[in-house]
C-alpha cells in the first residue's frame, strides 16, 4: 500500500469515526434534556398536588348539604371545634401584626447589619458577624421557640400586666431574630453588587462614607432589599413551630395590645391537625387555604420586583 | 474522559434499574410465603390474623405494650393500633372501619345506640395543678368552672393571691380537653377566649410550671415536683380515688365494638387487656388498674 493510500484511509476512519461521536451527542444530549425535564417538572407537579389536595379538602366544608358559611369563617372571632364554631378572623389578624412587627423591628436592624458588613467592617469583624449570622439561619425553629418560651416569654412575664408571657410581643420578638438572616444575606449581596463606580462619584463629590452609604449605596440596592423584606415577611408568616410554642393560641378574640395572645393561622393548623377528623379536620385544610392565598400574593410581588432588578440591571 | 462517565452513569441506571425489578420480585415473593404460614398455623387451631385498634391517643402507651405482649404469646397475630382521636376510633367501631376502638371517655347514648359495646381495661385521672408557689390547696367543681368559663379571673376570688389566673388548656380535639370540660360541665359554656391553648400534657405541665400565677390540667402520670395538684371538693387527686369515684375528674379507658363484627383474634385481645399480666402496663404509664 503506498502512502496516498493509507492516508485515504486513515481520513475515512476519522470521518466514522466523527459520526459516530455526533450521534453518541445528540443521544447523550436527550438523554440528558429528559432527565432535567424530569427534575423540573417533579416539582412543578408538587406544587399541583399540593394545591389541588388542599383546596380539595380546604373547600369541601363550604360547600353542598350541611355547608359552613364562608363569612363565618372567614370573619369569625372564635374556634370552637367541640362546638362546631371555626372563625378565622382574629388568627389572620395576628398572623399579620406579629408579621408586620417583625418587618418593622426586622428590616431596620437587617439592613443596618447589612450595611456594616458589606461597607464598613474591618476583614477581620466580618469573619466573625458573617458565620455568626449563618449559624442563626441554620437553627431548627423548634430551638427558637423553646429559647422564646424560657427566655423572652420568661422577661415579658415580669413587666405585663397580664401576668403572662406568651404574647404577641413574645412572637414578634422571635419572628424578628429568626428573619434576621434572610434580611442581612439578601440585603449585603444587593449592597455588594452596587458598582464601586457610585461610590467613587459620591467621594468625588465630597461626600462622606454614611451620606455615600445612604444617599448612594442603598438606593441603588433599594430593589434587593426590598425583595429580602418580602422574603422576610414570607418567611414570617409561614413559620409555625417556635410561634406555637410563645403565642398563647387562645381561642378567639381579637389581639388589643401586645401583651395579648394571638394564635397564628400556622399554628392552628399544626396545634390541631394530628388529633382532628371530619369537619375539623377540612377547616384545617380551610385554613391552610388562606394561608396559601397569602403566601401565593407574596410570591407574585417577589417576582414582580426581582424582574424590576433585572429590568433595572440591563438599563445598567 | 466524558465518555467514561456517561457510561458510568448508564452503568447506574441499569443497575438501579434492575434493583427495582429484584424488589419487585423479592416482595411478591414474600406475600405468598406469608400467606401460605397464616394458612398453617389456622389449620393447626392457633390464633392467627390481625387486630386493628384505632382511636384514643391517651392510650396509645399503654395499647402498645398491651399488644407487644399479646403478639409476643401469640406469634401469628398481629396488633395494629392508629392514634386517631377517641371520637374517630369510635365512629370506625361503629362503621366496621376497624376490629376495636380505643376511646378515653365513656360513650355516648347516641353511640351505645348503634350497638356499641365496651369493655373498660383502665382508667385516667385529671389532676388540677398549680405552680408550686401557688397557697391555694382546694378548689371546688364549681370554682374550677367558672375559672375555666372565664367568670373568676383572680386568684383572691377563691381564696388565693390577689394575681390575675393565668388559664391553660388544651388544643381543640384533645381527648383530655373533651373529657375535662364534660367532666366540669363546660362543654355548653365553653372555653374562656383568654386561656391559653398548648398541645399536649407536657406543654400544660411546663407552661403551669413556669408561670406563678397558671392553672391547668394533666393526666396523673404528668404530675410531678414542678407542679402542685389540687384537692378536688377536699378529695385527693389519686388512683383510689379516681377508681373509687369520690374524685370526680376521672376518666374511664374503653375498647369499643360492635358485637357481630367481633373476630376471635379481637376477642382474645379483649379477654387479655383485663388480666394482671396486661394490667402492669396500665400502672407502668401511671394509669389506674381495673382488676
Amino acid at each position: 500500500m503506498n502512502n496516498a493510500g493509507k492516508e485515504k484511509m486513515v481520513t475515512e476512519n476519522a470521518a466514522i469515526g466523527n459520526q459516530a461521536v455526533g450521534n453518541q451527542k445528540d443521544y447523550k444530549d436527550l438523554v440528558f434534556r429528559t432527565i432535567f425535564l424530569l427534575c423540573a417538572l417533579l416539582s412543578v407537579l408538587s406544587v399541583i398536588a399540593i394545591i389541588t389536595f388542599v383546596f380539595t379538602k380546604g373547600l369541601k366544608p363550604f360547600f353542598g348539604e350541611n355547608a359552613y358559611s364562608f363569612s363565618d369563617f372567614i370573619t369569625g372571632l372564635k374556634w370552637d371545634p367541640g362546638k362546631e364554631v371555626y372563625g378565622i378572623f382574629y388568627m389572620i389578624v395576628g398572623s399579620i401584626i406579629a408579621t408586620l412587627g417583625a418587618i418593622m423591628l426586622g428590616v431596620p436592624i437587617g439592613l443596618m447589619t447589612a450595611v456594616f458588613i458589606a461597607e464598613i467592617a474591618p476583614k477581620k469583624m466580618v469573619a466573625i458577624i458573617r458565620p455568626a449570622i449563618e449559624l442563626l439561619a441554620g437553627i431548627p425553629s423548634v430551638i427558637y421557640g423553646a429559647f422564646g418560651l424560657g427566655v423572652i416569654v420568661q422577661l415579658i412575664k415580669k413587666v405585663s400586666p397580664t401576668g403572662q408571657g406568651e404574647s404577641l410581643l413574645a412572637v414578634i420578638c422571635v419572628l424578628t431574630i429568626m428573619i434576621l438572616p434572610t434580611i442581612i444575606t439578601l440585603s449585603e449581596s444587593s449592597l455588594r453588587a452596587v458598582p464601586k463606580s457610585y461610590r467613587e462619584a459620591s467621594y468625588g463629590l465630597g461626600a462622606s462614607k454614611i451620606q455615600t452609604i445612604f444617599k448612594s449605596v442603598v438606593p441603588a440596592a433599594r430593589s434587593g432589599i426590598l425583595s429580602a423584606t418580602v422574603l422576610g415577611i414570607g418567611r414570617a408568616l409561614g413559620e409555625t413551630m417556635a410561634v406555637m410554642m410563645i403565642a398563647g393560641n387562645n381561642i378567639g378574640g381579637l389581639p388589643g395590645s401586645l401583651w395579648d395572645k394571638i394564635r397564628p393561622l400556622t399554628s392552628n393548623i399544626s396545634m390541631e391537625m394530628s388529633y382532628a377528623s371530619g369537619r375539623h379536620q377540612d377547616m384545617l385544610f380551610a385554613t391552610g387555604v388562606v394561608l396559601f392565598l397569602f403566601i401565593l400574593v407574596i410570591n407574585l410581588l417577589l417576582i414582580k420586583i426581582t424582574s424590576k432588578v433585572g429590568a433595572q440591571g440591563t438599563k445598567n | 474522559m466524558k465518555r467514561i462517565n456517561l457510561k458510568k452513569i448508564f452503568g447506574l441506571m441499569l443497575a438501579f434499574a434492575m434493583l427495582f425489578t429484584l424488589a419487585a420480585c423479592g416482595s411478591k415473593d414474600d406475600s405468598t410465603n406469608e400467606t401460605t404460614t397464616s394458612d398453617d398455623t389456622e389449620a393447626t387451631g392457633d390464633l392467627a390474623g390481625t387486630v386493628t385498634i384505632t382511636g384514643s391517643t391517651s392510650v396509645e402507651k399503654i395499647l402498645l405494650d398491651m399488644a407487644d405482649e399479646f403478639m409476643a404469646y401469640n406469634p401469628d397475630v398481629t396488633v395494629n393500633y392508629t392514634g386517631t382521636g377517641s371520637s374517630a376510633g369510635i365512629e370506625d367501631a361503629i362503621a366496621g372501619a376497624n376490629d376495636l376502638g380505643a376511646s378515653s371517655r365513656a360513650l355516648k347514648e347516641e353511640e351505645t345506640a348503634e350497638g356499641l359495646e365496651a369493655v373498660e381495661f383502665a382508667y385516667d385521672g385529671i389532676a388540677i395543678v398549680v405552680h408550686p408557689s401557688n397557697q391555694l390547696a382546694d378548689l371546688t367543681m364549681e370554682d374550677l368552672l367558672k375559672i375555666y368559663s372565664g367568670e373568676i379571673t383572680n386568684w383572691s376570688e377563691v381564696g388565693g393571691a390577689d394575681e390575675n389566673i393565668v388559664v391553660v388548656s388544651r388544643e381543640g380535639a384533645s381527648g383530655t380537653r373533651g373529657a375535662f370540660e364534660e367532666l366540669i360541665g363546660l362543654e355548653d359554656i365553653g372555653l374562656t377566649e383568654n386561656a391559653t391553648v398548648v398541645e399536649g400534657n407536657g406543654n400544660v405541665q411546663a407552661s403551669v410550671a413556669g408561670n406563678e400565677n397558671a392553672i391547668g390540667y394533666v393526666s396523673f402520670s404528668f404530675i410531678d415536683e414542678t407542679v402542685k395538684a389540687l384537692t378536688l371538693e377536699g378529695i385527693v387527686a389519686n388512683a383510689e380515688n379516681a377508681k373509687e369515684g369520690s374524685y370526680l375528674l376521672a376518666r374511664p379507658f374503653l375498647l369499643t365494638y360492635k358485637p357481630e363484627n367481633l373476630t376471635d383474634v379481637a376477642k382474645a385481645f379483649l379477654e387479655y387487656v383485663v388480666t394482671s399480666d396486661a394490667q402492669v402496663f396500665v400502672e407502668d404509664h401511671g394509669g389506674i388498674r381495673v382488676d
